[in-house]
């Protein structure tokens, strides 16, 4: 292996496998979640599971804890885009 | 050749960056789905309802399952377990290939109800409807391009790893491919209770 390249230890087939079971059960709440009337809630709620699940899924399979600082970085910026381009949207939509 | 260039680090950053714009691009969708959505949230409802959860739900468990098999591809390489890894490669696109086929089915029996974008039956049920399934159809069809997409790639992988090209010591292309793979997973988490399971 090249000295430069550092990598990181291989992450256990355990620790993918438990994530993995996390996301089915995930799955199933959203389902059993969308199913309970909560009006304007439902849609929240399914997007809180949503974005739990990507946790996991970034965080874990995508490897994003073990990388640097700039990934982190990196991915922050265009959460941050993100939320100002539906934050604008819905300034004009709402309010017309 | 007597020093050899290479980046690693580099490389998985730049497929992060390229991933960053897709998720603007895919963001762009979703935007235009909730503000349809703040327009017409009881018509919304109901042509959720025209949409098969199972359908919805099976394809979420095998995108998820694939996820697994190329998240553990790559321990397999790290660990110099050529075999398991090109049965874990092997896999993930056997998995995306029954998502399609699913898809197939699905969209052959909506198509059939006559449901498809510009239809009579479509425009007969009111411009809310008429949205939903416009963004349903283009949302899942980008959707269903990048999993034909994820899979080709996987495809030059595994060959490749076949090949003795990719390698315990260098396997970047495996990580890349795998994190453009769990894209498509994260859309779909998204696509599935906002599109399948609005009540």
């Amino acid at each position: 292996m090249h000295a430069t390249e550092h990598q990181h230890e291989p992450v256990s087939y355990r620790t993918l496998i438990l994530t993995w079971a996390a996301l089915g059960i995930l799955t199933g709440l959203t389902i059993a979640a969308s199913r309970i009337d909560m009006g304007a809630g439902n849609v929240w709620v399914a997007l809180g599971i949503a974005a739990s699940k990507s946790c996991l899924v970034i965080g874990i399979f995508m490897n994003m804890r073990h990388e640097s600082r700039l990934f982190k970085f990196g991915l922050m910026a265009a959460l941050v885009i993100l939320a100002i381009f539906i934050g604008m949207t819905f300034i004009d939509v709402l309010y017309r | 050749m007597s020093h050899e260039h290479r980046d690693d680090t580099g490389a998985r950053f730049g497929m992060w960056v390229f991933l960053y714009t897709e998720i603007i691009l895919f963001s762009g969708l979703f935007l235009l789905y909730s503000v349809a959505l703040s327009k017409f949230p009881h018509e919304f409802g109901i042509a959720s309802h025209k949409l098969n959860i199972y359908f919805g739900a099976i394809n979420t468990l095998i995108l998820l399952l694939s996820s697994l098999t190329m998240a553990m591809a790559i321990t397999a390489i790290q660990r110099g377990k050529i075999k398991q890894t090109l049965l874990l490669t092997s896999s993930t696109i056997g998995l995306a290939l029954l998502f399609l086929v699913n898809k197939f089915f699905e969209w052959s029996a909506e198509i059939g109800h006559g449901i498809y974008p510009g239809s009579e039956h479509l425009a007969a049920m009111g411009p809310g409807v008429t949205q939903f399934f416009n963004l349903y159809y283009f949302t899942a069809g980008l959707h269903g391009f990048h999993v034909i997409v994820g899979a080709t790639l996987i495809g030059v992988v595994t060959v490749r790893v076949k090949m003795g090209k990719v390698t315990p010591e260098r396997y970047v292309l495996l990580e890349n491919s795998a994190l453009y793979w769990h894209l498509v997973d994260l859309v779909w988490i998204f696509v599935f209770p906002l599109y399948y399971l609005i009540l």
